[in-house]
């Protein structure tokens, strides 16, 4: 293997001009104002996700709690906001993800530093007590938390700044692109310093690290700290978006969807939870539109993910790329094709059982009667559910059957790139 | 320090360590010599690697003091030992898996060349880190393996890079325990050709079980029976002693205090 270089490579410098590019032309492709919510929320999401990161994937320190950090650097720009808006505070509304990143910083530094004394089990814990500790203070101090209404602002106030009164959703947009795409590159870049670097050590081997003359404690405190800053942006950001921060976004149900989604993303990889951010807001915008039982297909989909493909769907497309790097993907696509098929047909029948399932619970008022997929179903009929059952089986039974024709190619191209290795290796 | 007495690198004195009710140490004395390479044999369960253990600082002692050279370190948490210049290596290879040979060892020279916990500064651009990092892979031969994952490496690489790891910070006190444990004949003997070229210079403490590793590498043999130190010598000395003669005979129990 040749050497390999650590500066930025021609090809990384196109992926960043990519992701530049895509932050730059998503609004103007994609104009709805829906689309501009959505593409604002994205990169709110990719910048939480990320730093989020900082902790999961590159120092192995599953956190339960890391909405405290957002939430609180949203709870502290909202403040910020209405004071400038009053004219007690001279900041402009650019610099607000700032002072939610600087909360961040200030309250990981506070609430980190007892965090971190411990590693593993134990610092799951802690984050999850400190998660319950800043939620139920939400509820105790309505002065800060704005009780349950939330506290409100309004971003527009004072003269615009060569005509950006950042009044209109696709101004904030830009401020949020050019925060995440900062963001992004700060976060890639402490990837590639010492501080960074010892960061995977100790997530790889934290006793050895003491040896070699790290206090393990002290790099995860660091690194705590870092991902408090960038998740405090995100929330900075996020309070300017919607002009509204009530108490949920310190819960355990948003720190939940950070782990959940950046697994689901790839915490292996850098760039997967910014894959995970963007099925984080699909979900949370689109798919609880979608159906009431949203939480429970992510559940399934995350228990698959789990079981099957621990390395989340990073790991799935750099597996595959590596296939197509050997000249071997064509050869996958005709098993892939009748398994997404196969898939859907089995999702098809569990979902329409789901479905019926929600309608009898939840829909009572309007009887068992319901549209699946344009198709009339009987909820409390044998019929509804001896059909739904058998789509499911069909689905699953030709899912399990392409499986183990595709677990066979799989197995025979890995063999064959293994071999082309050595041999290349043999011949360097 | 005057040139004629050679200054004592690390010393023992007197120290013990217990677990729950049993004493493992029992009161361990023990002065090396700058720049000696020393050998500690006994047989199994004697202590060595909890001795090992205390002078690194995993663990503390009960009582006792330890020295790496006129500063006590005893309690001191690992980190702050390894950054006054001792360093060791693990009887299980204790490397960072998922990183490659080339990383794993540049780990360990981070601290020591001052970069410490920089995240302003790109790895990239530490010259002097990465060119020593790649020195001490060509010395431990393993520069063919460089970007490979330490996970992936069979287990005699495994073993050079566990000791690259240790040697890599520029520590001038070394400690390897059983480095050449689990290895075949003709492994174990260019393994010792190898410790021997990277602790030029340096003073050693090993524990080995391999008599002719010992013999052949070591300055000065220390025989641990028991959590005690009860010979300490050139090989030849330590060979003719009768109490070790007798601790090896296997009447170690008699002599228990």
């Amino acid at each position: 293997m040749a050497a390999t270089s650590e500066h930025l490579t021609r090809r990384d410098w196109i992926l960043w001009i990519a992701f530049a590019l895509v932050l730059i032309a998503a609004p103007l492709l994609w104009r709805s104002s829906f689309a501009q919510t959505l593409l604002s929320q994205i990169g709110i999401a990719i910048i939480a996700c990320l730093a989020y990161n900082i902790l999961l994937g590159q120092g192995g320190m599953l956190s339960f709690g890391h909405a405290v950090y957002s939430g609180l650097g949203s709870f502290i720009a909202i403040h910020a906001l209405n004071l400038a808006s009053k004219g007690q505070l001279a900041i402009p509304v650019s610099l607000l993800p700032l002072v939610g990143g600087l909360a961040g910083l200030f309250f990981a530094a506070v609430l980190g530093y007892v965090t971190t004394k411990k590693s593993g089990t134990t610092f799951a814990m802690i984050t999850l007590g400190i998660g319950e500790l800043v939620a139920s203070m939400s509820l105790m101090i309505p002065e800060f938390f704005g009780g349950e209404g939330g506290v409100s602002g309004n971003r527009v106030f004072g003269k615009p700044v060569l005509g950006i009164t950042f009044g209109p959703q696709i101004q904030i947009y830009y401020l949020i692109a050019v925060y995440c795409f900062v963001s992004t590159a700060a976060m890639y870049a402490l990837t590639r310093t010492p501080l960074g670097r010892m960061l995977n050590a100790v997530r790889d081997n934290p006793e050895r690290v003491e040896f070699v003359g790290y206090s393990t404690q002290h790099v995860r405190y660091l690194a705590f700290m870092i991902s408090g800053f960038f998740a405090g942006i995100a929330g900075g950001l996020g309070a300017l978006n919607f002009e509204i921060v009530t108490a949920e976004v310190v819960g355990a149900a948003r720190s939940g969807a950070y782990l959940l989604f950046v697994f689901l993303g790839g915490a292996t990889f850098f760039f997967g939870p910014i894959l995970g951010a963007v099925l984080l807001v699909i979900a949370l915008v689109l798919l609880s539109e979608l159906t009431k039982a949203w939480l429970l297909y992510l559940g399934i989909v995350f228990l698959i993910m789990v079981m099957y493909a621990p390395g989340g769907l990073a790991s799935l497309i750099m597996m595959n790329l590596r296939v197509a790097v050997f000249g071997k993907l064509n050869r996958l696509w005709r098993h892939y094709i009748p398994l997404v098929i196969a898939g859907l047909i089995a999702l098809a029948g569990a979902a329409a059982m789901i479905e019926m399932v929600y309608q009898l619970q939840l829909n009572e008022a309007l009887g068992p009667q319901m549209l699946f997929l344009g198709l009339p179903l009987d909820a409390s009929g044998v019929a509804a559910w001896a059909g739904a059952v058998a789509v499911l089986a069909v689905g699953v039974g030709l899912f399990e059957r392409l499986r183990r024709g595709f677990g066979r190619e799989w197995n025979r191209i890995q063999e064959e790139i293994a071999a082309e290795i050595a041999r290349r290796e043999a011949a360097a | 320090m005057s040139s004629a007495a050679p200054s004592i690198a690390v010393e023992l004195r007197d120290v013990r360590k217990s677990f729950g009710k049993t004493e493992i140490i029992r009161g361990a004395s023990l002065a090396v010599n700058a720049g000696e390479r020393v050998a500690i044999i006994g047989p199994n369960g004697a202590g060595k690697s909890t001795l090992f253990n205390l002078i690194s600082g995993r663990f503390g002692p009960t009582s006792g003091e330890i020295r790496l050279r006129d500063e006590r370190i005893d309690g001191k948490p690992p980190y702050e030992i390894a950054r006054r210049g001792l360093a060791r290596s693990f009887q299980v290879s204790n490397l960072f898996t998922r990183l490659s040979v080339f990383e794993n060892v540049r780990c360990a020279v981070l601290y020591a060349m001052g970069y410490r916990y920089a995240f302003w500064r790109f790895l990239a651009d530490l010259k002097d880190a990465n060119e020593r990092a790649e020195a001490v892979i060509a010395m431990i031969k393993l520069d063919r393996r460089r970007d490979h994952l330490a996970m992936n490496l069979t287990y005699a690489e495994q073993r050079a890079l566990e000791i690259g790891i240790t040697i890599a910070g520029g520590a001038d006190v070394i400690l390897l325990d059983e480095p050449t444990a689990g290895m075949s004949r003709s492994e174990t003997a260019r393994f010792v050709e190898l410790i021997r070229e990277v602790t030029v210079g340096k003073t050693l403490l090993t524990v080995e079980h391999d008599m002719g590793v010992v013999f052949g590498l070591a300055d000065k043999i220390a025989v641990l029976v028991y959590g005690e130190v009860i010979a300490f010598d050139k090989p030849d000395a330590v060979r003719a002693n009768a109490r070790v003669q007798e601790a090896y005979l296997g009447s170690v129990l008699a002599q228990g205090h």
